[in-house]
């Protein structure tokens, strides 16, 4: 394969994803959707991680981002497990639903 | 070199690989279809979006030489994790005045505020990024040999780690998704 991609355009990839899932965190109420932009701006950052390791030929970018899709992996499981208690408790998927707090 | 004479002795092909468009063209995907997952209104279409970014992506890392990395990216991102949001989302059961009430949460009012700021944020990347004039990237193919050398050589210790988070989130899973015996879900 003989592509030569600038460094920076990678980087302005991984920079635009991240920015959009940081816009759908601030801007969303529905949990599920905060949990979803959370997805995009992990998977954007692994990669920026991969973009880099590529740059210098190294195997620590892909490692980096399987260290991610672990950590994505164990937080989308209690996070989901969070909203469908939240769920059950409140009726609705509002954020805002469970801001205070008990005591 | 005329771009008619360089069409007929190459191709289209060739041409569009050697300036790279399948990279761009991914990225494009890959942003279209991110900034949809933000905007619907409809879970399951946000889910759907969030599938063809993934596979966006995992085709500019198949086109920077990260096999192994996009292989796990379709197998575990877009197909299990996307897979327990699909569970869920047919768990809650959702119906149509969600979608009505997301709509009404999503006036301008709420998502000017953030967007500007995110767009000043943008502005600043791209002209730090764009200052430095950084050396093209040698494509090399990092197979899944070397990167499970360095996996379990020098990160073993991040393995292990790795292995004890996973643990912890399915035992935080199994203890928030139990149903109380007394009154149903506590």
């Amino acid at each position: 394969m003989i592509s030569h991609i600038p460094l920076e355009h990678g980087l302005f990839a991984a920079g635009a994803l991240f920015l959009l899932g940081l816009i759908g965190v601030m801007v969303r109420r529905n949990i599920l959707f905060i949990l979803l932009s959370i997805e995009v701006m992990l998977n954007a950052s692994g990669l920026a991680f991969v973009v880099a390791g590529s740059r210098w030929g190294q195997p620590d970018g892909q490692i980096m981002f399987i260290f991610i899709l672990t950590m994505a992996a164990a937080e989308v499981s209690v996070g989901l497990a969070l909203v469908i208690r939240l769920y059950h408790i409140y009726k609705s998927l509002d954020a805002d639903s469970a801001s205070s707090m008990r005591g | 070199m005329d771009i008619y004479l360089l069409f007929r002795k190459k191709g289209l092909g060739e041409i569009l690989v050697n300036m790279n468009a399948p990279f761009y063209i991914a990225a494009m995907v890959a942003i279209v279809s991110t900034f949809m997952v933000v905007t619907r209104s409809n879970a399951v279409h946000a889910l759907l979006y969030l599938i063809v970014s993934l596979l966006a992506v995992a085709l500019i890392f198949f086109l920077l030489g990260a096999s192994f990395v996009a292989a796990l990216e379709v197998i575990i991102y877009a197909g299990a994790i996307m897979v327990l949001f699909v569970f869920v989302i047919m768990m809650l059961n959702l119906g149509p005045q969600t979608a009505a009430q997301e709509r009404q949460w999503l006036t301008p009012g709420t998502w000017v505020g953030p967007a500007v700021l995110m767009v000043a944020l943008a502005a600043e990347f791209i002209y730090v990024l764009s200052s430095t004039h950084g050396k093209l990237l040698e494509i090399r193919v990092i197979g899944p040999k070397q990167v499970g050398i360095a996996l379990f050589g020098p990160y073993v210790l991040g393995v292990e780690l790795a292995s004890m988070l996973l643990l912890a989130g399915m035992v935080g899973a199994y203890h928030l998704g139990r149903r109380d015996k007394t009154n149903g879900v506590r």
